[in-house]
């Protein structure tokens, strides 16, 4: 053992030195850089508004999905509920919450999955057919595979709460998980309005 | 303003000729023979109104940056210089500065004015090349890029060739200015000709534009300055300007069909039994293919291939048995001609005047 | 050095530099160490990974560039064929971006950050090693192209589309084979693991700060980093996201950039600069942050305006995400989009133009120790600052029409990535080497190593502007003999030689001293950092005591007792 010296400032070493949450911080960072790459998808939907050389066009075949945006954006205040239970401790409606929110996302999924089976099957509108079907599935796609994600990452920690492996203690990375869920939702409402409000 | 501007780059250009000047004797020792312009081109050596008007503020922006780098280099210097430290310095520490709001604030607000005189001149040139309007008589042609040729069409004259575009000198007595409108066949390439204009891109879906009025006659050399494939670096391009007699004979040339001529017939058959027609036009026969060259005339041009070589019967005859030699990557292929049907075929293309 | 002078009351016991890695000493043979460099988590040992990976492509890149200077040394040159040379410049820069340039800057990031903050670890440690693994997969996807990139069609190898990979000369009509999928595919995963590494250095700046080291007493390293990451997160993930559009175009047969469905080509160079720009801060600002702990420590003087640094930082990061489409000045915009990106380029230049005055004034009324790291500082700012200037002159729209696309351009941005960042890399390498390795490398070799580059770099990337200026675009596999531009190319080559050359005695040295070299000890600059306040290389852990800060210069403060820095901030 050789001496090295190490500075310790000599300062009263007082127990506050709040810094913010490593997980917090990650999760927005997550969200910020996941928002440029949508900010580039819908970049170029609005961009090819209106210029497929053939149709169909969104006008033609888009239904507004009303009842799967309702489904979506309750979820976000289902899963809001399940934070507020986990932080009073009160499992049994955490649980309750957190399943109603798997459900409402499984809803949308499979809302989103009817529409498409719709129209490519009675529509003919695939990726390839033209520039709308290129932008629509690729942008609603992305999204719809960041739900599937946020599904996955919800139905496990669904597991852990079913089981009894999560406890109250856990309640910080559960509300991490949820910044993703509401994320997502954002999302939802950014597609929504540029594909079925604005590009219809 | 631009008067100004232009009568003092009249006055400077002399100073930045040096570069020209070695360069060009470097060419002229480097390839004594077969080219038939030795040209550098230089962006020093405009010889348009756009050209001018960039010339004059390229100058005027190296003026600046050069009085920059002079004062903030000599700090450096300076600095490098006086504050090194020397054997006999003792162990202490120098004085420790952290700062001063004055200096800093300095060193902000004084690049801040030249970044805002830089604005605004090179703003009021922009506008002045980019919006000027396009004044009566003015000569449009069409260049379309393709992998790696350039095709020029004339629509008020109604006909395309390739490769070396003809223009008619501008004077004060007979202005005369060329409007070019810039497409692309396949991928995005770039028109460069440095004497006429800086470059402007040829983009696939998207109609660019780009105007000169040349003060000088002669040949100016440029080539495709946007990477576009294989043969990218052998997309040349040559710009003929004449004056007005002589192009006004060359248009009326171009406009008539190809000359038939009954001493070739072989050849002209081995050429339109051939795939040969379904790439290449010739006026007024069966050849009527648009993915290559317009050949109607194809002996009034001086090179073959977009420059890559020289429009001899030699090179010709190379070039038709494999076009892969002169230029690796081009998009014509061999075609597996037996000799004398190069012959031939060289025979009836070099009537094609 | 310093460490007799250090008051004995800072003083503890730490394991000395052979014990601090037990791990290291104790296996029993090369597969346990390399399991244990495998599946660490420890920060520095994933950026020693970081370096050597970027070292490593550092040497294929550059071997990349001598075969395009080979080539271009004559005009009508036979030394590699047109499709090899479009495959070596596209290589080259991708490597050299993505490969060299990015994993060299988290490699340093990844080393320094938790130490400089007087912290244990990064804030996720097995993120971290996701993030390298993903970056590391990413290199070896690019280069695996050379096997697997012929698809079905034939026709195709390596990249050879250019960096930029313009569309639509990636989409399948022109780019047979499988040579824009590895192209796109290896940077989509090097970017997840970038922006991974990103997130984490966030995290770990923002949670992970020892006791008293407030914002503002963050180092500059640590704060230009912070800044970085911020970039990095919204910069890089636009280039994913076209990147997964060129891939849906060409698996999925959609038509984002293809032209005949009337996709627009423009979108993609739009996507493409918005992150293609950013990313030269990217990669710039971390060179930066090496100055900024080097020049100071070698003057012997506080840095000067550290608020301004910062402000001058976050302002580059924030401009630059405005100025974009000044490398869009050739497609035919608007004049009023040229002007408005004229004025934003020149207004990034006002932050970047602060630094190098503070820098300079730094610098003045110093005592200037021009060890190797200071050498390379030292030429670095004067090259950053023609490299500026020549950055003003490519600002300038109508001028750009002329300049861009052609050698100007190229010398202008190597000027940017050698003249700048690969010099204060350098610095880095032989100002942190004795902390990261326990040994001082060899002086000798690094004077030798600086001047033999400077040399060589002067000779080629000064000497490149000129054939741009005569017309000499770039991208070419050869050229015309009666342009004018034989001796200019020639002269370019031989000054690549030199620099190859300079760079192959920097590898040995980094061999050489690591096991010839003298002990280094814990703070052989006598420099003010955390990093310097611990053993050399610093145990698993760092610290054994978290360390507590007072002031920007820690190791100042208790080396100068009387006149401490924290009486000033």
């Amino acid at each position: 053992m050789s001496a090295v010296p190490i500075p310790i400032a000599q300062l009263p070493a007082d127990d506050d030195w709040p810094r913010p949450d490593r997980g917090t911080v990650a999760m927005f960072s997550l969200i910020v850089a996941e928002s440029a790459i949508f900010l580039i998808f819908v970049i170029a939907y609005v961009y090819y508004i209106g210029r497929s050389l053939s149709g169909p066009t969104p006008r033609q075949v888009l239904d507004v999905p009303v009842f799967n945006t309702v489904c979506l954006l309750s979820s976000s205040f289902t899963i809001w509920l399940a934070e507020r239970a986990i932080r009073k401790r009160a499992m049994g409606a955490f649980t309750a919450w957190w399943a109603l929110t798997v459900a409402l996302g499984a809803i949308f999924l499979a809302g989103t999955g009817i529409e498409w089976h719709k129209l490519i099957y009675q529509d003919g509108l695939t990726i390839s057919t033209n520039l709308f079907g290129t932008t629509f599935y690729s942008l609603v796609g992305l999204h719809a595979s960041h739900v599937i994600a946020g599904i996955l990452m919800l139905s496990l920690v669904l597991i852990f709460a079913l089981t009894g492996k999560l406890k109250p203690e856990h309640g910080h990375r559960v509300e991490v998980l949820a910044l993703y869920w509401h994320f997502v939702d954002a999302v939802w409402v950014v597609v929504f309005t540029v594909v079925y409000l604005i590009g219809r | 303003m631009e008067q100004n501007f232009l009568h003092r780059c009249r006055i400077r250009r002399a100073a930045y000729r040096w570069m020209l000047v070695f360069a060009t004797a470097q060419a002229a020792l480097g390839q004594p023979v077969q080219r038939i312009v030795d040209q550098t081109p230089t962006i020093f050596d405009p010889h348009s109104t756009p050209g001018n008007l960039i010339y004059s503020l390229s100058m005027f922006v190296l003026e600046i940056t050069g009085a920059i780098f002079l004062v903030v280099g000599g700090l450096w210097l300076y600095v490098v210089v006086r504050f090194r430290q020397h054997p006999s310095d003792d162990t202490s520490e120098p004085p420790q500065v952290y700062g001063s709001t004055q200096i800093e604030l300095a060193w902000t607000v004084i690049p801040i004015l030249l970044i805002v005189v830089l604005f605004l001149t090179t703003a009021r040139i922009l506008f002045a090349i980019q919006d000027a309007p396009m004044p009566r008589g003015t000569l449009n042609v069409d260049a379309v890029g393709h992998q790696y040729w350039w095709e020029f069409r004339y629509p008020e004259y109604g006909f395309v060739t390739a490769n070396e575009l003809h223009i008619p000198v501008s004077s004060s007595k007979a202005p005369n200015t060329t409007h070019l409108n810039l497409l692309s066949a396949d991928v995005t390439h770039s028109f460069w000709v440095p004497a006429l204009f800086g470059k402007i891109d040829l983009v696939p879906n998207k109609e660019n534009s780009m105007w000169f009025d040349p003060d000088r006659t002669g040949v100016y050399v440029g080539q495709c300055a946007q990477f576009c494939g294989t043969a990218h670096a052998k997309m040349l391009l040559r710009v003929y300007v004449e004056t007005p007699e002589d192009f006004a004979a060359w248009v009326k040339s171009e406009q008539q069909s190809a000359v038939q001529d009954p001493a070739v017939v072989a050849g002209r058959q081995v050429f339109e039994s051939q795939s040969c027609v379904s790439c290449h036009t010739i006026r007024g026969t069966a050849a009527k293919g648009v993915f290559g060259p317009d050949l109607t005339h194809m002996m009034s041009r001086d090179t073959i291939a977009s420059g890559a070589a020289l429009n001899t019967p030699a090179e010709l005859k190379s070039w038709i048995r494999d076009p892969q030699i002169a230029k690796p990557g081009c998009l014509m292929p061999a075609m597996q001609l037996s000799e004398p049907q190069i012959d031939q075929l060289v025979a009836y293309l070099t009537t094609l005047k | 050095m310093a460490d007799s002078t250090l008051p004995a009351g800072g003083a503890l016991d730490l394991p000395s530099a052979g014990e601090a890695h037990p791990e290291g000493e104790r296996s029993g043979g090369w597969l346990e160490t390399l399991h244990s460099w495998v599946t660490t988590v420890d920060h520095k040992r994933l950026g020693l990974m970081y370096i050597g990976y970027g070292v490593f492509f550092l040497l294929i890149g550059g071997l990349e560039a001598m075969i395009i200077r080979i080539q271009l040394l004559r005009p009508q040159n036979n030394f590699v064929s047109p499709e090899v040379f479009n495959r070596m410049f596209t290589m080259h820069g991708t490597t050299m971006v993505f490969l060299v340039g990015m994993t060299l800057i988290i490699g340093f990031a990844n080393y320094l950050v938790p130490l400089m903050i007087g912290a244990r670890d990064m804030a996720f440690p097995r993120l971290n090693a996701f993030s390298f693994w993903m970056t590391a997969l990413g290199g070896l996807l690019l280069y695996y192209s050379f096997i697997g990139g012929v698809g079905l069609q034939g026709a195709g190898s390596a990249p050879d589309f250019t960096w930029w990979a313009y569309a639509p000369l990636t989409e399948k009509a022109f780019s047979r084979g499988h040579t824009a999928d590895y192209w796109a595919l290896a940077l989509i995963v090097s970017g997840f693991g970038t922006v991974g590494a990103a997130i984490n250095i966030i995290a770990t700046t923002a949670s992970m700060r020892c006791k008293g080291m407030t914002l503002l007493r963050m180092p500059l390293l640590v704060w230009l980093n912070l800044v970085v990451a911020g970039m990095i997160l919204i910069v890089i993930t636009p280039l994913t996201a076209a990147q997964i559009m060129l891939l849906i175009d060409r698996y999925l047969g959609g038509h984002f950039f293809d032209s005949q469905a009337g996709g627009a080509p423009l979108l993609w160079f739009h996507f493409f600069w918005i992150f293609g720009h950013p990313e030269v801060y990217v990669l710039v600002l971390p060179a930066f942050a090496i100055a900024n702990e080097v020049i100071p420590v070698f003057s012997r003087k506080a840095i000067f305006g550290y608020p301004a640094m910062v402000a001058a930082s976050v302002g580059i990061g924030v401009i630059s995400l405005g100025v974009w489409a000044h490398h869009m000045f050739t497609v035919g915009m608007t004049s009023a989009g040229n002007a408005f990106f004229v004025l934003s380029t020149g207004l990034v230049g006002v932050p970047t133009g602060i630094k190098i005055f503070n820098w300079l004034a730094t610098m003045w009324g110093g005592k200037i120790r021009f060890a190797t790291p200071m050498l390379f500082c030292t030429a670095f700012i004067i090259q950053f600052l023609f490299a500026g200037l020549t950055g003003i002159m490519l600002s300038i729209a109508p001028w750009n029409w002329q300049l861009h696309g052609s050698y100007f351009v190229v010398a202008h941005f190597h000027y940017v990535l050698v003249g700048a960042i690969v010099f204060c890399i350098f610095a880095g390498f032989y100002y942190w080497y004795p902390k990261m390795t326990g040994k001082m490398l060899d002086e000798h070799l690094g004077k030798l190593h600086f001047w033999l580059f400077v040399i060589g770099f002067h000779l080629t990337f000064d000497t490149m502007h000129i054939p741009g200026l005569l017309g000499m675009p770039r991208w070419i596999y050869t050229y015309e003999a009666d342009r004018g531009w034989n001796t200019y190319n020639m002269v370019v080559g031989i000054g690549g030689f030199i620099q190859a050359i300079a760079i192959l005695i920097f590898a040995y040295n980094l061999v050489h001293s690591y096991f010839r070299g003298a002990d280094a000890g814990p703070d052989p600059w006598d420099a003010w950092t955390l990093e310097w306040a611990t053993a050399s290389p610093p145990p698993a852990y760092n610290f054994a005591v978290e360390p507590v800060v007072a002031s920007r210069r820690p190791l100042w403060d208790l080396k100068h007792p009387e006149d401490t820095d924290s009486r000033y901030e």
